[in-house]
């Protein structure tokens, strides 16, 4: 048992649903109790979704318990059939109907319905969402994908997009167009937009661009084996990720890596000089793995942050991500608990976060810009504009929307020239956070302020004088100032820290 | 009553055939109701005891993350909870003492069940009592399931207060006990309404924390606030409180008729009642007509969800001048909105419990101007060019008595609205 209050993934069936509502002719028969029909608001509200997602709930009531559950199911199933005439289904059981064991799978397969069903086993008390969007997927590619003959002009196949997934309805147009100025087709875009049909032709692409391997990398393995098509290991997410891109599809497909990155503005508005103020920035990262490791090759080599802590929620990636960060020499954060990530953000006391949903809430409180970088997904994640991750587009999408929530290269300084003004001062909160300019609250008695500036911890002493120039620095790099100058004076044997040591330290810790 | 009170219909739809449906559901669970409870009692925690799930529910009702901390969580089971109910007892105690220590303000805990927690039988009654023990008198442990086998959206709210009854301490002071979690603008306004009519003491349940409880007994008058308070009543009842008959305070007519019944029960006289209820009185009448421009003589469809349906569509039918076509509801328990059902003129199917396509079908043939549904179906039914009005807004604004008749007329006229004002769209998908 663990106590959650906030969490990055729904439950496994919440996964399946994406997949299907992704999907065009699939429908899901899901054997769950009435409050379980919460998740098609996901899609409708969220995601704005003109149609209901294409699931049939069984919701049973305890009275149902013990009688009828089993008939229930068969009866949806039914029903599900004759109304909505679908080419395929796929049937599962929410947490609920797992515990009561009854079988949809094999109650479906004695229906006799003339159109392919296939069950799926999702774990709820062990598996997440994302394990759910990647065994399903690969369910129903397993079931309906055949070899078959290649089609004559060079295609991939692009799989992984879902419904409710990050930015993917534009990452699968930016990725086409790149294709496109390659020669190679698409053949079939899967889980979004396929029907069961398309997906029964998969196996006649040449290869498969594996877009997110959350949602698709069981599927992309299987298809190697099984229809002999390799697929892309790079997600092409940054500048240096798309050309890296580029050459690995050019490698699989035999063709020229071409390209026209004319509309790719990014490399230099980070080389322009108003960027100059972006050099160094403390950065910390938090997403889904594939969005953290993309975003911290853009942090560290296409905008000069410095990336001081990375992590991901999806335990599935975890090797990846601890591997990754080794070679940024940075701790991973493996976790799906809210609290522990808010816990390191407040020890790091990074400048910036790059997050999900959950780090802008953290980041909110604790007075540190946010820019979102990955699911779980909010309405504001799913924008009118054309605004995707992937390809020149994305990396243009992405230096503004991670600039944005920063203070900006003048601005910033004259933030520090008049960071003592009385408009300028911690309580009164950046403006383009919304803050009002509140006036400065009233100094508190002189006297007060040596006695509580007294004792730290161990036997350090904070100098009135010390204590007062600490609060001069921007709140955002001030704990981590006050940490350096303890750990400086520590080391060095200093038992009463002044405003000579505080510099000394700064000095000392210079980068 | 005042003489400016419409003539009840020659025929209202108490007796009207009710269409009993069983199929899929398109409901909330009583999980959700956490959602505003927790804003109510300003010292409990709500501790779920159920799944990811459960906790993916709440976080999708709640909309936003407001608090970083809020005071509900849940405690995910897991494999090894599932394999032995002594160990998922012992990882309860364990996950709640570390709840406490970390969360000293909490002077209520409710242990919330759901779905997978009831078929597993992990008996939460003998849990709260386990914890009590153990934490009192700091702590007060109370247990209810909201899951979605039992409950239904607001029934979770019914399922809680109904959980508190049995701890009220005895009394036999004469006393009004306004039961339903309302928002405190609103609780106060009514409570004042009272007052100046002379009605005291006047005690709420739920209270806003642990040391307000209400006592309950003999002399004890109840008035819900909240028509879906079904179990709870019966409680009350059964600890010798009286539970007053009327409609339920939305709009002005509503309002009115429930003060009326308890100005009466309490020796009000009508001169009385007249000052202190014409001034509200009017202005609520007055902010109706404004929305009733745009609802006059438009049909409206609702889909069921929080048992407020009977009620509002009396208040639109008969201050609106809306016409209903069907009213369904999760539930209808004829003794608590039998006032309503008096009010609201013959005409309209009544349908309880739900088969989401049949009734699709059923709403889609109608064509209603204005369709009241939860949040699965608003957008695909717009997208089908029918103007719908969430449901759930019903239940998280403040909506009951004089001044917020108005906000309620107004929350059914804005989406009409917004078509109107919407010119430049044509041709556009």
């Amino acid at each position: 048992m663990k106590l959650t209050v906030w969490t990055y993934e729904g439950p496994p069936h919440v996964g399946a649903m994406r997949v299907a509502t992704g999907m065009k002719g699939l429908h899901y028969v899901l054997h769950a109790p009435q409050g379980d029909t919460y998740a098609d608001l996901l899609f409708t509200m969220i995601e704005r979704r003109n149609h209901r997602p294409p699931v049939t709930y069984t919701t049973f009531q305890a009275r149902d318990l013990g009688t009828d559950t089993a008939n229930l199911f068969k009866t949806a199933c039914q029903d599900a059939y004759d109304r909505f005439k679908p080419e395929a289904i796929i049937v599962g059981s929410s947490c609920t109907a797992e515990l009561i064991q009854d079988d949809p799978g094999g109650m479906s397969e004695t229906m006799g319905l003339p159109v392919p069903v296939i069950p799926l086993e999702l774990p709820s008390y062990q598996r997440k969402e994302n394990f759910g969007t990647d065994e399903t997927f690969f369910q129903i590619v397993k079931a309906l994908a055949r070899p078959m003959e290649r089609t004559k002009h060079v295609t991939a196949n692009l799989i992984g997009p879902t419904g409710l997934g990050f930015r993917h309805r534009d990452d699968i147009t930016e990725v086409t167009a790149m294709l496109e100025e390659m020669g190679i087709g698409v053949n079939v875009v899967a889980p979004m937009g396929a029907t069961p049909a398309d997906i029964a032709r998969m196996g006649a692409a040449h290869f498969n661009v594996l877009m997110y391997p959350e949602h698709a990398e069981a599927a992309a393995r299987w298809a190697e084996r099984n229809l002999d098509q390799p697929y892309t290991k790079i997600v092409p997410i940054g500048v240096g990720a798309t050309r890296d891109f580029i050459a690995e599809v050019a490698g699989l497909a035999g063709v020229e890596a071409k390209y026209d990155d004319s509309r790719l503005r990014m490399p230099w508005y980070s080389r322009s000089v108003d960027s100059t103020y972006l050099t160094g920035k403390r950065v910390f990262l938090f997403g889904d793995a594939t969005h953290v490791k993309a975003a911290a090759r853009i942090a560290r080599d296409e905008m000069g942050f410095e990336v001081v802590g990375m992590g991901c929620y999806n335990r599935e990636f975890a090797r990846d991500i601890r591997a990754l960060a080794k070679d940024y020499g940075v701790d991973a954060l493996i976790t799906d608990d809210y609290l522990e990530v808010e816990k390191t953000i407040e020890e790091l006391a990074p400048e910036m976060i790059l997050g999900t949903q959950m780090e802008r809430h953290i980041g909110k409180r604790l007075g540190i810009p946010c820019a979102v970088i990955s699911a779980p997904v909010h309405v504001q994640d799913f924008p009118a504009r054309y605004s995707p991750q992937m390809g020149w587009e994305g990396s243009n999408v992405m230096f503004d929307t991670w600039i944005h929530p920063l203070v900006m290269g003048l601005e910033e300084h004259l933030l520090h020239m008049f960071r003592e003004d009385f408009e300028f001062h911690d309580a009164a909160g950046a403006s383009h956070h919304g803050g009002q300019a509140t006036p400065r609250p009233a100094e508190p008695d002189p006297q007060q302020v040596a006695e509580t500036a007294a004792p730290a911890d161990g036997d350090i002493v904070w100098l009135s004088g010390a204590e007062k120039e600490l609060k001069k620095i921007p709140f955002f790099v001030r704990g981590k100032a006050k940490r350096n100058t303890e750990k400086f004076a520590l080391e060095k044997g200093v038992q009463e820290i002044s405003v000579e040591t505080l510099y000394e330290a700064k000095a000392h810790y210079a980068r | 009553m005042t003489d400016m009170t419409p003539q009840p219909p020659a025929q209202g739809c108490r007796n009207t055939p009710v269409l009993k449906e069983r199929g899929q559901r398109e409901v909330f669970c009583g999980l959700t109701g956490i959602i505003w409870l927790h804003r109510k009692m300003q010292d409990a925690f709500f501790l779920v005891v159920g799944s990811r799930t459960c906790a993916h529910l709440l976080q999708s009702a709640a909309g936003v993350m407001i608090f970083a901390e809020p005071r509900f969580g849940t405690a995910i089971l897991e494999e090894k909870d599932l394999a032995g109910l002594a160990d998922a007892n012992a990882e309860l105690d364990r996950e709640v003492d570390r709840l406490l220590s970390r969360r000293p303000d909490i002077r209520q805990l409710f242990l919330v069940g759901s779905c997978p927690s009831e078929v597993i039988k992990l008996d939460l009654h003998r849990a709260a009592e386990r914890l009590t023990q153990k934490h009192a008198p700091h702590v007060r442990v109370l247990n209810y399931s909201g899951s979605g086998i039992e409950t239904t959206f607001t029934e979770g709210e019914d399922a809680c207060l109904a959980a508190m009854v049995p701890t009220l301490p005895d009394t036999d002071a004469r006393q009004l006990l306004m039961v339903g979690a309302l928002p405190d603008v609103v609780e106060d306004q009514a409570v004042s309404l009272l007052r100046d009519m002379g009605v005291d003491p006047i005690h709420c349940l739920p209270a806003h924390r642990a040391a307000e409880t209400p006592g309950v007994g003999p002399n004890t008058v109840v008035a819900l606030t909240q028509p879906f308070l079904n179990e709870t009543a019966a409680l009350l009842e059964r600890r010798g409180a009286r539970l007053l008959s009327a409609p339920f305070p939305f709009g002005e007519e509503g309002t009115t008729a429930w003060l009326w019944a308890v100005a009466q029960e309490f020796g009000v006289d009508a001169e009385t009642f007249a000052r202190v209820t014409d001034a509200p009185r009017a202005r609520a009448r007055k902010a109706v007509a404004a929305a009733t421009e745009t609802l006059n003589g438009k049909s409206v469809f609702f889909f069921p969800d929080s048992q407020l349906e009977i009620p509002l569509a009396r208040f639109l039918t008969r201050e609106c001048g809306m016409t209903a076509v069907e009213v369904g509801a999760p539930f209808i328990n004829k003794q608590i909105v039998g006032p309503d059902l008096d009010l609201l003129a013959e005409g309209p199917v009544i349908s309880e419990g739900q088969d989401v396509d049949l009734q699709l079908d059923r709403c889609r043939a109608a064509r209603p101007d204005l369709t009241v549904c939860g949040l699965g179906l608003a957008n695909p039914l717009e997208a089908e060019g029918m103007a719908t009005k969430w449901a759930i807004e019903l239940v998280f604004t403040p909506v009951h008595f004089y001044e917020q008749a108005g906000d309620l007329a107004g929350l059914f006229a804005r989406p009409l609205r917004r078509r109107a004002v919407l010119t430049g769209l044509e041709g556009a998908a």
